[in-house]
């Protein structure tokens, strides 16, 4: 496998996603495609990272996680951001669309999240010696989650979808808001963590398996909020009698 | 009537909290008693070595201000949703945003006397030296102030209508204030103890960042909070 392979599946993914968004026709089975790639994927994820990568030169086999730790975060942030762009879309026009599309974002990228921490955590112990480390990135994604838990129990404990639509979409927007400057204190305050790694400094195979491993997780994340955005949307139909949306008011000069 | 100008309904806003306050002094006189006892607290916890307990002294300090902030912050708009006094607020033909600066001001005031009237008493618990650097001292104190209400009076007009929302608060606003913790016990360690390196400016910094950008969020984001109230 060459590191090209990955962004050639990756392009066929982001198609089927960009068709699901924009053609209704395409729905009921656009998903299923990309769930289906997306196990055919992992399966072959197992092979690549396992056997057919080289051991990291210094951490050997425990160097293997990265193919499936840094792809869980990075997903984990991409859900986030969806979340935080829903989140300003609703405050500038209030839609429910966006309000399911904003909680079903969340909800995965907290179990991203949570996934991709708890296998830095394993990485740490035989690595550093410690389970947990002040570390920027580590601190900043951790600290990210606890906001999006405070963020889906906001959602839970509002009983007014109005309300807890738009204050959900404000809390997000000030957690989203806090991650870089967490990021530079902590960074100020200590750093462990090995300096981030680009393609330039990586072995080819090692960079063409994680990214295969992220196109993976994609295929995944894609199919986890459609579902969630469907449960989310008959959740909003059935569930309750929709109020109609006030137009928003007008300021006062 | 003349229609106040932004600055000016805010400071009206401000005016009518410090009245509130003032008339019963009771927000005031129970979030000094709660931090008191958690700085007590901190130094049973930690024993009686005066050593560890002078080298934690900021970090014992800013987490007894940030739980003062919890119940002070809660309690800002706890008064408001009382027969719909934030309605009738919001209803004035003054901008919410005029609202939102009254507010933090009012919140940002509240704690900084409480950090003033703790600063004597962490001199007697922790024997901490503030002669160092008092200005800078203040100006951090000030600093931490604003940047803990900036975004807790949002998060406080979210939380004072939601159910469980004692919990509420504090769920939403200690991740985000993170930062400005690490910051504030930073800045605060370099004006009580030796600071070699003068790390002091670029905590102080980030700092004065951090409350730029909250401030400039929440008064983007409180409007539309406001509304929903």
């Amino acid at each position: 496998m060459t590191p090209i392979l990955p962004l050639v599946v990756l392009a066929l993914v982001v198609a089927a996603m960009l068709g699901h968004v924009a053609v209704p026709a395409v729905r009921p089975w656009a998903w299923k495609a990309v769930g289906a790639l997306g196990a055919v994927m992992l399966v072959s994820l197992w092979y690549f990272g396992l056997y057919w990568a080289p051991p990291e030169q210094f951490m050997s086999d425990v160097g293997r996680i990265l193919y499936v730790h840094v792809p869980h975060v990075w997903m984990a942030l991409l859900a986030f951001t969806l979340n935080v762009g829903c989140a300003v879309a609703y405050l500038m026009k209030k839609s429910w669309v966006t309000d399911a599309l904003a909680e079903s974002a969340a909800e995965v990228g907290v179990y991203f999240g949570a996934v991709g921490v708890m296998m830095g955590s394993i990485w740490a112990r035989p690595t550093w010696g410690v389970w947990w480390d002040w570390d920027p990135r580590l601190i900043s994604t951790t600290v990210m989650l606890l906001a999006y838990v405070g963020y889906l129990a906001l959602r839970s404990f509002t009983e007014d979808p109005e309300r807890r639509a738009t204050w959900s979409a404000a809390a997000a927007i000030l957690s989203y808001v806090s991650l870089p400057i967490v990021w530079f204190s902590v960074r100020w305050w200590n750093s462990l963590h090995q300096v981030q790694s680009n393609p330039s400094t990586v072995d080819k195979p090692m960079v063409a398996v994680l990214r295969w491993g992220a196109v993976t997780m994609l295929c995944f994340l894609f199919v986890f909020i459609v579902k969630r955005y469907e449960i989310a949307r008959s959740r909003q139909t059935a569930a309750m009698e929709l109020p109609p949306l006030e137009a928003p008011r007008a300021e006062v000069a | 009537m003349k229609r106040p100008s932004l600055l000016g309904a805010a400071w009206l806003v401000l005016k009518k909290d410090w009245q509130i306050e003032w008339r019963t002094r009771a927000r005031l006189t129970a979030i000094i008693f709660f931090s008191l006892a958690t700085l007590l607290l901190f130094s049973f916890a930690m024993g009686p070595d005066i050593v560890t307990l002078r080298a934690h002294a900021p970090g014992y300090l800013w987490l007894g201000l940030l739980f003062a902030s919890v119940l002070s912050l809660g309690e800002s708009f706890r008064v408001e949703a009382e027969n719909q006094a934030l309605t009738g607020l919001v209803l004035t033909p003054v901008e919410p945003r005029a609202i939102f600066i009254g507010k933090v001001l009012g919140n940002a005031s509240l704690l900084f006397v409480l950090s003033l009237v703790l600063l004597p008493v962490a001199v007697a618990l922790y024997d901490v030296d503030l002669g160092r650097d008092p200005l800078s001292l203040v100006l951090v104190l000030f600093l931490g102030c604003v940047g803990i209400s900036a975004p807790g009076t949002v998060y406080s007009a979210i939380s004072a209508n939601a159910r469980a929302r004692d919990v509420m608060l504090p769920l939403l606003l200690f991740p985000v204030l993170v930062p400005l913790l690490l910051a504030a016990v930073s800045a605060t360690k370099f004006t009580l103890q030796p600071d070699p390196q003068e790390q002091l400016g670029s905590w102080l910094k980030l700092l004065t960042a951090f409350d730029l950008i909250y401030l400039s969020v929440g008064f983007l984001l409180f409007p539309k909070v406001a509304e929903e109230d």
